[in-house]
């Protein structure tokens, strides 16, 4: 648990809101929590546009992690400006940054006034749905790297990585379903109401020439519709067929085509009006329920790789010892790459000069940072956490040890091909029925009236055609995926739904996955400390930037700070100053006691000593997240659980405590280790569930049924995968897998509803005297109870999440 | 009776036009962010004024 003590006096930062510990940053009456805030501030008034902070309250971004000067400036280089802007002219460029703290009408408003903070820029608009800012500017009097420190300036640091400029293109909305849509609404529609005549005297009009007309009028709306709407199931389900395999959109587009080809013989030859209206009608609602299902949430992408994670561009030093900014792309064996503070290390690389300590707890697992010494080597995807770096690359960035794992086969296939949905199987039966059904009618009236042979035939391909399963499937599996949202569980498609149903293992990653990131438990082993050996500690820890440090000073009770005087910083040791005529050393117990003391525990630990005398040491561990306990044991009891882990052993003991003895966990995984453990649990016949949250776990994610990342924050960099959880609602995991079972009931429910019309419909059907009116009335209705059933059950399931979720806010 | 023919045929070119309104509206991608334009026309003008004089604001306090 994280402790922070409260002030007596509390108020909140007039930027960000964050509660303000030490009172030393004002302007007029506004209180600031840091002097990057209040810097932000400044500019902000400067520039005129206080109204950010009339809009919301405390709208701005916690500036307390300062942005290192320099690190855009491998946007000078002309051919990353080429890739990341996708349109110049003599005078302008545009740009779209995508800008993940975005998060109020505010940050809407200040990212659309960017003109008034820099005169270059000439108009910015913001797509808030994306996340992403398109900046029109004047390259002559401002560049892409100015603008991208103009937005860090003020709070929002553009996300760039190595995906934005090798991935072909930005995506693009997709506009044909909608306008398929429309079109298929218009002329259903219009085709309704030109059939009202023939409705209402049921076939029979005075007026021969008037009826003929609107016949032809009809069959004038209806070919877009069939051309054009309904293209996507001939093809599909062509598509089926030729790999021999009788998906749901084939004997659609046999109910389509039947229709539309009787339709056009009883106009053409004057004998009826045709079932055009009931055609057009049932393309539009399928391609509603299609777009419904659709529509997962935007901005969450679930295809990223390890390219979305590695920054763009990397200080490379030639042989003059001249620092130049280069794409990561461009990096060759042997060129010296210099790595700072909080950077990613983008290549393996032999460290050359520095003092490393490298955070890979994203790439491996590993929790605790590792050091390491000149002339070791450094893998790819590491976080250098103390200080600058000087690196010799060893391998190309696409041969490294961490992205050779995106060559394994896993990634390769595609998992919604592989495994064919239960709604296509239901439809093959369903087919079948149809079928049998259609001969037994034509046999009937073979021996009792050929003539009718014909028209029962096709009235009974034309009502029962299995549109009302597609339509249940889509609209429950829309409006499961929005409720899912709802509660952070954000699906790739719909078919992540149905594979969720039927796991049986559910293995873990343990750091970041049931430990929580960024978030650690502390404790203080020694003699207790009186509240000036506290405030001296406290003191001394707030001067360094160090994460042990910064929990140390959380969990020290608040106090005023001292003055600081010959404060040296030891990369990789400690500390040291000297506070009140008392000498304070705190860091690593070989920085303090002068020897190494070597001990297998969990968490790390910093040693404090007070004018030389040794005081005790705090240990940081990570913090399991909150009702771990309770989630185990509540899925323990429905399903195989196992750990699989990165990270060394240290903390077995503790997960047998919650795990059970019986779960099998496996530590010191590669992640091909992780990848081939789930091919081996699949080859036994387990349908896995892989949580997960690092790249290391991005193999393993791959290779299950379905893959789900942890993400403390769903802006954050989370691997491939089928769907993204957000760390907070990692307690309703069992529910929300329930959650997810419900989906077969539901279609199956909603399906039992729509046989029933597809009797009453064949009643008429098979007698071979189905009226327009019946087929142009039952359509409508089926659909609309079929969508009301779907949508009220799903949302009926979804009482026990409620009750449970715990994390109410919206965004 | 002749004259519904005109009509029908009157109403269907005028509904061609909503629908092609439509499909331009769709295909210059007015729909791909349905939310910021929403909060956009809450915002007011008044602020937008050029703003000259920001050489003379220099200083924190006078706004």
């Amino acid at each position: 648990m994280k402790v922070i003590e409260k002030s007596e006096t509390k108020t909140t930062c007039y930027h960000c809101g964050e509660d303000v510990i030490e009172h030393h940053y004002h302007i007029e009456d506004k209180e600031f929590c840091c002097r990057g805030c209040q810097t932000v501030y400044e500019i902000i008034n400067k520039s005129d546009l206080c109204s950010y902070y009339d809009l919301e309250h405390n709208p701005g971004i916690n500036q307390k992690q300062e942005v290192r000067k320099g690190k855009f400036d491998f946007l000078d280089d002309v051919q990353i400006i080429q890739k990341l802007t996708h349109f110049q002219d003599d005078t302008h460029q545009h740009v779209i940054f995508y800008l993940p703290q975005m998060h109020c009408a505010s940050c809407i408003w200040i990212l659309e006034h960017l003109d008034k903070i820099d005169s270059g820029i000439i108009k910015s608009q913001v797509n808030f749905v994306k996340k992403e800012v398109t900046v029109i500017y004047n390259y002559h009097e401002t560049s892409l790297k100015k603008v991208a420190e103009d937005l860090t300036i003020i709070g929002y640091e553009p996300h760039i990585s190595l995906n934005d400029v090798s991935s072909s293109k930005i995506k693009k909305y997709d506009t044909t379903t909608i306008v398929k849509i429309g079109i298929a609404g218009f002329c259903f529609g219009n085709i309704m109401m030109l059939s009202f005549p023939e409705y209402f005297s049921l076939g029979k009009s005075d007026d021969i020439g008037l009826e003929t007309w609107f016949s032809y009028l009809n069959l004038a709306l209806s070919l877009p519709v069939f051309f054009y709407s309904a293209s996507e199931f001939f093809v599909s389900g062509y598509k089926g067929l030729r790999q021999r395999f009788l998906n749901i959109d084939a004997p659609i587009a046999l109910a389509v085509l039947i229709t539309f080809g009787r339709s056009l013989y009883e106009i053409l030859s004057g004998t009826g009006a045709g079932y055009l209206d009931s055609m057009s009608g049932i393309v539009f609602f399928m391609l509603i329920g299609r777009y419904f299902q659709n529509r997962t949430y935007q901005t969450i992408s679930f295809d990223r790789d390890f390219k979305s994670y590695f920054p763009l561009g990397v200080s490379v030093i030639n042989t003059d010892g001249i620092e130049k900014q280069i794409s990561v792309s461009e990096l060759k064996v042997g060129d010296r790459i210099k790595i700072h503070n909080d950077e990613i290390v983008p290549a393996d690389a032999i460290l050359f000069l520095g003092k490393a300590t490298i955070d890979y707890s994203f790439v491996t697992g590993e929790s605790l940072p590792v050091e390491k010494s000149i002339g070791e080597i450094v893998y790819a995807g590491g976080k250098q956490t103390s200080g600058a770096i000087e690196l010799e690359v060893v391998k190309e960035v696409s041969q490294s040890y961490l992205t050779q794992l995106w060559n394994n086969e896993a990634f390769k296939e595609n998992k919604e091909e592989v495994k064919a949905s239960f709604i296509h199987r239901v439809s093959r039966y369903f087919t079948y029925a149809l079928f049998s059904v259609a001969i037994t009618a034509a046999i009937y009236w073979s021996i009792n009236d050929s003539s009718k042979i014909w028209g029962a035939v096709t009235a009974v391909l034309i009502v029962a055609c299995p549109c009302a399963l597609l339509l249940s499937a889509t609209f429950t599996n829309g409006n499961m995926i929005r409720i899912l949202n709802k509660y952070k569980l954000y699906v790739k498609n719909a078919s992540v739904i149905e594979q969720m149903s039927e796991i049986d293992t559910i293995v873990f990653d343990k750091t970041g996955t049931i430990t929580e990131q960024g978030k650690s438990e502390i404790s203080f082993q020694g003699a207790e400390l009186s509240s000036n050996q506290s405030q001296l500690i406290r003191t001394l820890a707030n001067q360094s930037n160090h994460p042990l440090s910064k929990s140390v000073v959380s969990f020290l009770p608040f106090t005023k700070m001292l003055l600081v005087k010959n404060y040296k910083e030891f990369k990789g040791f400690g500390t040291s100053a000297t506070i009140n005529e008392h000498f304070v050393k705190m860091g690593s117990s070989e920085f303090v006691l002068g020897k190494d003391a070597h001990q297998l525990v969990s968490g790390s630990r910093v040693y404090v000593s007070i004018d030389e005398e040794f005081v005790g040491y705090f240990i940081v561990k990570n913090a399991y997240r909150e009702g771990l306990g309770n989630i185990v044991s509540s899925l323990g009891s429905q399903f195989d659980l196992k750990i699989l882990s990165g990270d060394n052993a240290s903390e077995e003991g503790f997960l047998k405590n919650i795990f059970g003895s019986k779960s099998e966990m496996l530590f010191e995984q590669k992640p091909e280790d992780k990848l081939n453990f789930i091919k081996y649990l699949q080859n036994h016949n387990k349908r896995v569930l892989m949580i997960g949250d690092g790249l290391n776990d991005a193999g393993a994610l791959k290779q299950s049924d379905v893959g789900i990342a942890i993400s403390d924050d769903t802006n954050n960099f989370s691997p491939a995968c089928d769907a993204v959880l957000s760390g907070k609602n990692f307690t309703l995991l069992k529910e929300l897998v329930n959650y997810c079972r419900r989906q077969k009931t539901i279609i199956f429910a909603s399906f039992v509803l729509s046989i029933l019309y597809n009797f009453i419909g064949l009643f008429f059907a098979v007698q071979g005297d189905l009226e327009p009116v019946i087929a142009a009335i039952l359509m409508p209705i089926s659909s609309i109870s079929i969508v009301l059933l779907t949508t009220g059950l799903s949302s009926f399931y979804e009482i026990k999440l409620k009750k449970l979720n715990p994390d109410k806010s919206h965004y | 009776m002749s004259a519904i023919f005109i009509m029908i045929g009157a109403s269907l070119l005028l509904a061609i036009g909503f629908l092609i309104a439509f499909i331009w509206s769709v295909r210059s991608n007015q729909y791909e962010d349905d939310y910021t334009p929403s909060v956009r026309m809450l915002f007011d003008n008044t602020t937008i004024q050029e703003n000259k004089q920001e050489t003379n604001n220099k200083t924190k306090k006078t706004k």
